[in-house]
């Protein structure tokens, strides 16, 4: 037998689904509650979760039980007190610290792994014998690639006047973009088509059981 | 007559409406053509011998869970038809209850499958790409327990895995940052660990550049489509394939949609070119 808890869920989010539908015909209060609503439990939900599950396992829980082997985790604890000092006008500068920590961290990270993946593999995979292809249609792929990855680069390029024959590859290289945006675009498309089913099969299916 | 803008609006998010309502309640059941990228992901389940873990990353929530539930279920049931045993871990918080959601709907029809042996629910970790690179030299150090707070030592499922290296193939089911990317960059490219990716739609063409002579990628999922396609290799009818009818009415009619809006524009430049 289906719970009580579980009808109350199931006719809340019908409302907030409508509610949030409801836009398309105009703006309107039950659109704007719906919306609040969503932000704010977004926030509350986001922060209990962390609260549970990485500052008290990760640090309040092995500093309780475990200081010993654990005194290190005073510096980050520090840090992000620090970061709370936002909150008080006169201390708010040494928010800037804990900060600077993050970005610089972030940065030493990223810039090493982004240089190997996205720079220096991709550079290599575009480094291929063209005629190595299986079939025909790969040939043909490969020899794609190379010409849209270098003109496509080349319109990128700025420090030349692009005329005369020098505004060939930049000319195919604007194809490529362009071809490039359109797949994208079907995509994008696609993407929000299937947000819309799956709000229509949870209307169908779980509130009205007109499909199984 | 004239029909101003704001009402054609609304008459275009009626009749899209219908169209992919209508499709739900009465399936045509189309079929499509499995695409190349998916048909690598699948061979690179089907490829990995029985007995082995591997490892299926949550990186997404309810909002993105019409595109890639469907696409953990089909996986985790490849994988347990290959008898092989899975973990799950999530880089969002909600992560973990998809992939709560994923095993119990399966468990349904594999009631063999026993947690802890089969397969184990690791939970969410914070970090992104960092928390990735720990897994690459120390799993249990990222987590010390399970989600049911079972220590890592305890689980059978785990008494082989020290790192990520000691796993066949990771698939981050990924609705955007942290995701696929870091599992590229941190498993594949630091670690030498396959990836495979299953991703929203929206986000596909962005990952599509990983699938190369690298093999930074073994294999793409996008959008519901992919879903559906790997669910015909399973040969399985299952929520992804149910819904393609209702994607591919909505597509057909948006290319209507497309081509009325051009003869309109056309049709508009025209008189204006007359009018001077």
């Amino acid at each position: 037998m289906v719970s009580t808890m579980s009808v109350l869920g199931t006719w809340i989010g019908v409302f907030f689904t409508l509610s949030i539908f409801s836009f398309l015909f105009k703006d309107n209060p039950f659109y704007k509650f719906a919306e609040q609503v969503f932000i704010g439990l977004s926030a509350g939900y986001g922060l209990i979760y962390l609260i549970y599950n990485v500052l008290i396992p990760n640090l309040f829980h092995k500093l309780i039980f475990d200081f010993s082997h654990n005194v290190i985790l005073l510096i980050p604890a520090t840090l992000g007190l620090m970061m709370l000092l936002r909150l008080i006008p006169s201390l708010q500068w040494l928010s800037k610290y804990p900060l600077a920590v993050v970005i610089g961290t972030a940065v030493g990270i990223s810039m090493l792994r982004y240089m190997q993946s996205d720079f220096l593999n991709q550079l290599t995979a575009t480094m291929i014998n063209p005629l190595a292809g299986a079939t025909k249609v790969e040939i043909v792929g490969n020899f794609l690639l190379i010409i849209g990855t270098i003109c496509g680069i080349y319109f990128f390029y700025f420090s030349r006047k692009k005329e005369g024959i020098y505004s060939v590859p930049s000319r195919i290289g604007i194809w490529f973009l362009m071809i490039s945006f359109g797949a994208s675009f079907g995509y994008t498309v696609m993407a929000r088509v299937s947000l819309l089913i799956g709000r229509l099969d949870f209307l169908l299916k779980d509130w009205l059981h007109i499909i199984k | 007559m004239k029909i101003d803008s704001q009402t054609e609006r609304r008459i275009i998010f009626i009749v899209l409406f219908i169209a992919v309502m209508l499709p739900l309640i009465f399936p045509i059941g189309w079929t499509s053509e499995v695409s190349p990228h998916v048909q690598m992901t699948y061979d690179m389940v089907d490829n990995t011998p029985e007995g082995s873990v591997v490892l299926l990353s949550f990186d997404y929530d309810p909002s993105t869970a019409t595109e890639l539930q469907p696409m953990a279920i089909s996986l985790i049931e490849h994988a347990w038809k290959n008898n092989q045993r899975v973990i799950a871990t999530a880089l969002w918080p909600m992560g973990v209850k998809m992939a709560d959601a994923a095993f119990q709907e399966l468990l349904l029809k594999y009631p063999s499958k026993e947690s802890g042996v089969d397969f184990v629910n690791l939970g969410y970790k914070t970090g992104g790409m960092v928390t990735i690179q720990a897994m690459g030299r120390d799993m249990k150090s990222v987590f010390p327990t399970d989600t049911k707070t079972i220590p890592y030592e305890d689980i059978p499922l785990l008494k082989t895995v020290r790192s990520l290296k000691d796993i066949q193939f990771v698939i981050s089911l990924s609705a955007g940052d942290p995701g696929i990317k870091q599992w590229i960059m941190g498993a594949h490219d630091m670690f030498g660990v396959k990836v495979a990716g299953g991703t929203t739609a929206v986000s596909a063409p962005g990952f599509l550049p990983y699938i190369n002579s690298q093999n930074q990628l073994y294999g793409l999922l996008g959008g519901l489509k992919a879903a559906s396609e790997y669910e015909q290799l399973l040969g399985i009818v299952g929520p992804a394939t149910v819904k393609m009818d209702s994607q591919s009415v909505a597509h057909v009619l948006i290319l209507v949609f497309i081509a009325i809006g051009n003869v309109k524009a056309y049709k508009k430049r025209n008189s204006k070119k007359e009018g001077k």
